[in-house]
């Protein structure tokens, strides 16, 4: 029989439950790490990781039958035949939308590390101030000189590949070797900085893909299949990096299918004593105890788990007495950008697939700039050489046009903006005690939108690029707006800020629960502002950086 | 690929760099390997009608120094396509063009005769298509010419043969010298 009685509990087993589990285990805690989905052993079960595209019936594609199984998914591209399995089922977990509200979750071990995007970038302090400055939601109760060393520390083990650009805004880190710029993108960087006179930079993206072995992990292949799941252990997830390095210590146990329904707490004690955990399986509960426990079950997922939690104490749940619990919802808003084609390089072309592109880091609002609205944007573009698929809208047909569109095409370069979001207690999440999942929760009920400062926004993300492209000789540049809506970032964030006053803020300095000094949320949940940067490298940091504190605290007996 | 050479191509590409969960590995690559797709699922269409939209495809795709699209079996992929992924209307749309090319003769035309037939219709569906209506519906044309790209250039013999595929290329090199006739590189799934 597994045992009741741990020193920690993490619940959630993405990118920062498994940087808990390895921390706290490393620091010799007997850690219990809880994942409400089914097991994904680590190469083994990366079944679609060597496919080829002629070996998927509809070729990768999506199906009726699949957008009718999925109703939220087919929004946008997580819907699709290579790796469904990895997605939740919409069915089993339904939520309400009292506003369009697209989330994508991934319920199973490695969480979403399995399908992520990789793009790692630093907070700097104009992120960390920017609230407090322009009186926007609530202080960050951080800065940057207190998480530098802790991105130090998660991007030598996570193997954080980048080009160290002395950009004051987007901080150099612990890079592996960079994924250099192609041919067409390095023509361009050159004439955007001369243009902008280095305001606006091309720079290489810097992805979780090693370039360099790490202990257990080849370096990346460049096969660009990351979101099959890696069997060379080419980029950082759960399963790769942090989950093995628990399991090293003898000191974790992984259970999977393991709902966790509410956190217990003691009202005479004012700690929390553990977990109850819903068997997915066999819908049993049982109770597990620790000394602290690690909440990082992703954004949305952690604060709905407080809202149901000791709600005998305080009737919003854990860490509600703030009044704060639930609000400040942010995502990054993007589908907006421009591309064209690039003038010759004809006789240039490029081996191995890059599983990353180009990054302009932000250079709005900073530096003396000053635009209508407040924050600012990045860019994630790339170059490229036409394939087939230019064929679709092109005149031809027969041999001479077969073997034309078999061969690379013209060179095109695009870009796609991330805006800054502002917290807004308006976007906000509650419990909707009128429709239950398949394991009779009560949903979330998620009310957010954009407001006016993304609007404004959204005008320069667009024509910047195309500006930018055309400044440096782009030609047939086309503006696109795929249209946005909350969640289809993927990047959730807020709703249990960080903040240094109790009567604001759900989580001190240290994202320990005010109300409940033994409870940590380190996932996205956290963040006080969501910066315009790929927000998965700060949760790395903030949950290292929390687990080191925690064991500290727990030797003092202070928890 | 064997199990011997899929063991021998991995562990190159490893550099004998001893990879946890190795024996997983290579249940992998042989899972991957011995996967047989489907073929059957076709729908409502028939042999006759998978024949035909195999001789559409391959005069839209013909064998040239490389195999054309019915070598890639691209008939029967259109009917999947169509039977699993088009709404109602687009299913409509893509039988009346079959029928009306069936009507109109082109299993017995001859390779010169079809080619006229498809250059007249292709000039048809792109005029209609660059002046069409968001919203209103796609030329047949369009839809078949479409499927038979994606069938034969993410097909075995339109990456491996057609273009050039790499499973794990090892390597990027940013800037290669490119000589006009050398292929593209086939993406992954």
């Amino acid at each position: 029989m597994q045992a009741q009685n741990y020193d920690a509990i993490v619940v959630g087993s993405g990118i920062s439950g498994g940087w808990a589990a390895k921390e706290l285990t490393e620091k010799g805690l007997r850690v219990l790490l809880l994942e409400r989905g089914k097991n994904i052993e680590h190469v083994k079960d990366y079944v679609n990781a060597t496919k080829g595209p002629w070996e998927y019936l509809h070729r990768g594609r999506r199906t009726r039958a699949m957008e009718a199984a999925y109703p939220v998914l087919k929004r946008d591209y997580p819907l699709n035949e290579t790796n469904l399995d990895w997605w939740a089922s919409d069915q089993e977990s339904p939520y309400t939308e009292v506003k369009r509200f697209d989330w994508y979750r991934g319920y199973h071990v490695g969480g979403r590390s399995l399908m992520w995007g990789r793009q790692s970038y630093r907070h700097s302090d104009f992120d960390f101030e920017a609230n407090g400055r322009e009186g926007i939601g609530v202080d960050w109760p951080i800065r940057y000189k207190d998480i530098s060393p802790w991105y130090d520390h998660v991007e030598r083990h996570a193997g954080i590949s980048g080009s160290k650009e002395g950009m004051p805004q987007l901080p150099d880190g612990q890079f592996q070797p960079p994924m250099p710029l192609n041919c067409g993108e390095e023509l361009i960087a050159g004439r955007l900085k001369q243009h902008f006179g280095g305001q606006r930079r091309i720079i290489p993206g810097r992805p979780a893909n090693a370039t360099l072995a790490l202990p257990g992990r080849s370096p990346c292949q460049y096969r660009n299949a990351c979101a099959l799941g890696c069997p060379y252990g080419g980029y950082f997830s759960t399963q790769s990096s942090t989950l093995p390095a628990a399991v090293a210590t003898g000191r974790l146990t992984l259970k999977p299918f393991a709902i966790v329904t509410e956190v217990l707490f003691d009202r005479d004690k004012k700690r929390a004593t553990g977990v109850r955990v819903l068997d997915a399986v066999t819908d049993q509960t049982t109770d597990y105890s620790a000394r602290i426990i690690f909440l990082c079950a992703s954004t949305l997922n952690s604060t709905w788990l407080l809202l149901r939690s000791a709600t005998n104490v305080w009737p919003g749940g854990l860490g509600s007495s703030s009044g704060v619990l639930g609000q400040n919802l942010m995502d990054h808003h993007f589908r907006v950008g421009a591309s064209g084609r690039i003038e010759g390089l004809n006789d240039k072309y490029y081996t191995g697939r890059r599983p990353t592109g180009f990054y302009i880091p932000r250079y709005r609002n900073l530096f003396g700039d000053k635009r209508e609205y407040l924050r600012g944007f990045g860019y994630q573009g790339g170059a490229s050489r036409q394939g087939w698929q230019r064929a679709v809208a092109e005149l031809g047909v027969g041999g001479a046009f077969k073997d034309e569109m078999a061969q690379p095409g013209a060179w095109t370069i695009g870009g796609t903006a991330f805006g800054e979001m502002l917290p807004n207690p308006a976007n906000r999440v509650t419990i909707d005690p009128n429709k239950k999942d398949k394991w009779g929760l009560p949903v979330l009920a998620i009310d957010c939108a954009t407001g006016e400062n993304e609007r404004l926004m959204r005008k320069d993300m667009m024509n910047d690029m195309a500006e930018s492209l055309e400044a440096a000789g782009v030609k047939d540049v086309r503006t696109n707006d795929g249209g946005y809506w909350p969640g289809m970032g993927i990047h959730e964030m807020g709703t249990a800020r960080m903040g240094k006053d109790p009567k604001t803020s759900v989580l001190n300095a240290h994202n320990q629960v005010w109300d409940a000094p033994n409870v940590f949320v380190t996932d996205g949940s956290c963040m006080a502002s969501a910066a315009c940067v790929n927000p998965s490298l700060t949760y790395m940091a903030l949950t290292a950086r929390a687990a080191d504190f925690a064991v500290n605290e727990l030797k003092r007996n202070n928890l | 690929m064997d199990r011997r050479e899929a063991i021998q191509r991995v562990t190159a590409l490893l550099g004998g760099f001893a990879l946890a969960g190795n024996s997983g590995l290579l249940t992998a690559v042989e899972r991957a390997h011995a996967r047989v797709i489907s073929r059957a699922q076709a729908g409502t269409f028939t042999a006759q009608d998978i024949a035909l939209l195999d001789e559409i495809g391959d005069t839209i795709l013909p064998e040239t120094k490389t195999p054309g699209a019915k070598a890639a079996h691209v008939g029967a992929f259109m009917a999947v396509m169509v039977t699993d992924t088009y709404e109602e209307r687009e299913q409509g749309i893509f039988r009346d063009g079959l029928k009306a090319l069936s009507d109109g003769g082109f299993m017995t035309a001859t390779p010169a005769q079809r080619l006229a037939r498809l250059e007249q219709l292709d000039r048809e569906q792109k005029a209609y298509m660059d002046a069409r209506e968001r919203g209103a519906p796609a030329h047949y044309f369009r839809l078949m010419k479409e499927l038979t790209l994606l069938g034969y250039f993410t097909s075995e013999i339109g990456c491996t043969q057609a273009q050039r595929y790499e499973e794990a290329p090892g390597r990027f090199e940013p800037c290669v010298p490119y000589t006009p006739g050398e292929t593209a590189w086939a993406g992954h799934a």
